[in-house]
């Protein structure tokens, strides 16, 4: 019984300083953004790292989702003759949670995932020691950039998310449903609310690109620098990113209701 | 351990007795518990973080992997640390890079990747980079390591060059007595976190000491024994199955 409290208490220690040293690491990247003022290409190219390339999974996702919602929308509100309000459904869907929760989730999976092998590698291959050595800060010159782009980049692709969602919607519930397009169209003008509904949705997205980035690089950087340790790290990052999207979501949620 | 300016030092001992440890205490990569390093006049390891990046601008470090920038060709990587520290325009950027590389050899390899390197070429392209600001003190970590014999003797003949001619301090960790018995002027024997043996290459050679005999000789047992610290062969045969 003691053992097994001592082994609590251990992991519990052990959970507070991994926070802390993320917390500080955090803190420290972000003092690093005024490096970015001297050397902008360095976030460019990690806006097209980052963001561009993760545009053709959140492109085919959206529409996917808003297609499926389109027909589960359609399956069950023609059940009550309110076929009409599809358009308000999905786009409010998408643009309150789907949006910024699921391309969250694939943010965390496809470029999340990859900072933290990326600089997980950099540091087994001793690059960031190398950098050091050079009076180069590895934190303003790898982490800044990355943080940064990924802060950036997350509200944009889930801007996209929602807007080819709400296409998709239209697809499969006007063409090939047979919702009528005005209806479609004017209940999205006249029901999603730009205050109440999209800046909410920005609000998440901006979080979640927050948190997001901040556990990929962390893990990254604070792995260990070998095969098994980055392998590890990119896993950690996959999963503690998608169990605070949730977390945070509906906490978000509930303050923005 | 006092480090001549100027000279070649080298740093030698058993494998896992904080020898690469060393030159990241002066590096301030790493922080002692106990005691100072100083370099130039200054204590690394009371510096403040601006401090210390400032001082390491006078030193090089070539790793035993190399650690060239993944990302970068050859030519850009040696460039990196003239872009980032130098305000020099690019034309004499091009220039000085091409002069470092032509200094290790590698001139007509400014367009490779790091992948495309052999090993060897790689520690080669890493010392041009270490190099690039001139630095008063180069820190070399297991430089022949894992080397054929011709790569070696590359690098033998371009750490002694790179001192001679350009009278830059250098420090070799390492426990390839052949190579570094021949260019080091002063060596020093770790073992266990302590020196015990220091001296030029002839001096270590004709020392009595058992540590220093068994490692420059290279023999097998003595003051490092052959056995893990264990109990007595019998007693472990013939005693309680464990």
């Amino acid at each position: 019984m003691i053992n097994k409290l001592a082994i609590l208490g251990q992991q519990g220690i052990l959970f507070f300083s991994v926070f802390g040293r993320s917390f500080i690491l955090f803190l420290h990247t972000v003092f690093g953004f005024f490096h970015l003022f001297k050397r902008p290409q360095l976030l460019i190219k990690q806006l097209y790292s980052v963001g561009v390339l993760s545009v053709i999974i959140i492109l085919v996702s959206g529409l996917f989702v808003g297609m499926v919602m389109g027909l589960q929308g359609y399956n069950t509100l023609v059940d009550f003759g309110a076929e009409e309000s599809l358009g308000v459904v999905v786009a409010m869907s998408l643009v309150r949670e789907l949006g910024p929760v699921v391309g969250a989730l694939l943010f965390a999976g496809r470029a999340g995932s990859a900072l933290t092998a990326e600089i997980g590698l950099m540091k087994a291959t001793e690059q960031l020691s190398g950098m050091e050595m050079m009076a180069i800060d590895p934190i303003k010159q790898i982490l800044a950039p990355r943080l940064l782009a990924g802060i950036i980049s997350l509200p944009l692709l889930v801007a996209i998310f929602s807007m080819i969602g709400v296409l998709g919607g239209y697809f499969v519930g006007v063409e090939l449903l047979g919702v009528d397009t005005g209806a479609y169209w004017s209940q999205i003008q006249e029901k999603v609310d730009f205050n109440h509904d999209i800046i909410s949705g920005v609000i998440k997205s901006i979080v979640f690109g927050v948190i997001c980035t901040w556990i990929a690089i962390f893990e990254g950087y604070d792995c260990i620098p070998t095969s098994e340790g980055v392998s590890k790290a990119t896993t950690k990052t996959v999963v503690y990113s998608a169990l605070s999207v949730l977390g945070l979501d509906f906490l978000l949620t509930a303050i923005m209701l | 351990m006092d480090i001549p300016r100027g000279k070649i030092t080298a740093i030698m001992g058993p494998s896992g007795t904080g020898k690469t440890t060393l030159l990241k205490l002066i590096g301030g990569q790493l922080k002692p518990a106990r005691g100072s390093i100083d370099f130039n006049g200054q204590n690394i390891p009371k510096l403040s973080s601006r401090q210390l990046y400032n001082v390491r601008k006078q030193m090089g470090m070539l790793f035993q992997s190399g650690a060239l920038l993944t990302d970068m060709n050859v030519f850009e990587n040696v460039a990196f640390p003239l872009r980032e520290h130098t305000n020099l325009p690019e034309t004499m950027i091009r220039d000085l890079v091409l002069i470092k590389l032509h200094t290790v050899g590698l001139r007509g390899a400014r367009n490779l990747r790091p992948a495309q390197l052999s090993g060897g070429m790689a520690r080669r392209v890493a010392l041009a980079r270490a190099m690039a600001l001139d630095p008063s003190l180069i820190m070399y970590d297991e430089p022949f390591t894992g080397q054929d014999p011709i790569s070696m003797g590359v690098l033998v003949k371009l750490i002694k060059k790179v001192n001679q001619l350009l009278g830059i301090t250098s420090i070799i960790v390492s426990h390839d007595i052949h190579e570094t018995l021949d260019i080091a002027d002063k060596i020093y024997l770790i073992s266990q976190g302590k020196i015990v043996g220091q001296g030029d290459p002839e001096q270590l050679n004709r020392s009595s000491s058992p540590w220093v005999e068994q490692f420059i000789h290279g023999y097998d047992d003595g003051p490092v024994p052959f056995h893990f610290s264990t109990d007595n062969l019998l007693d472990d045969l013939l005693g309680d199955k464990k």
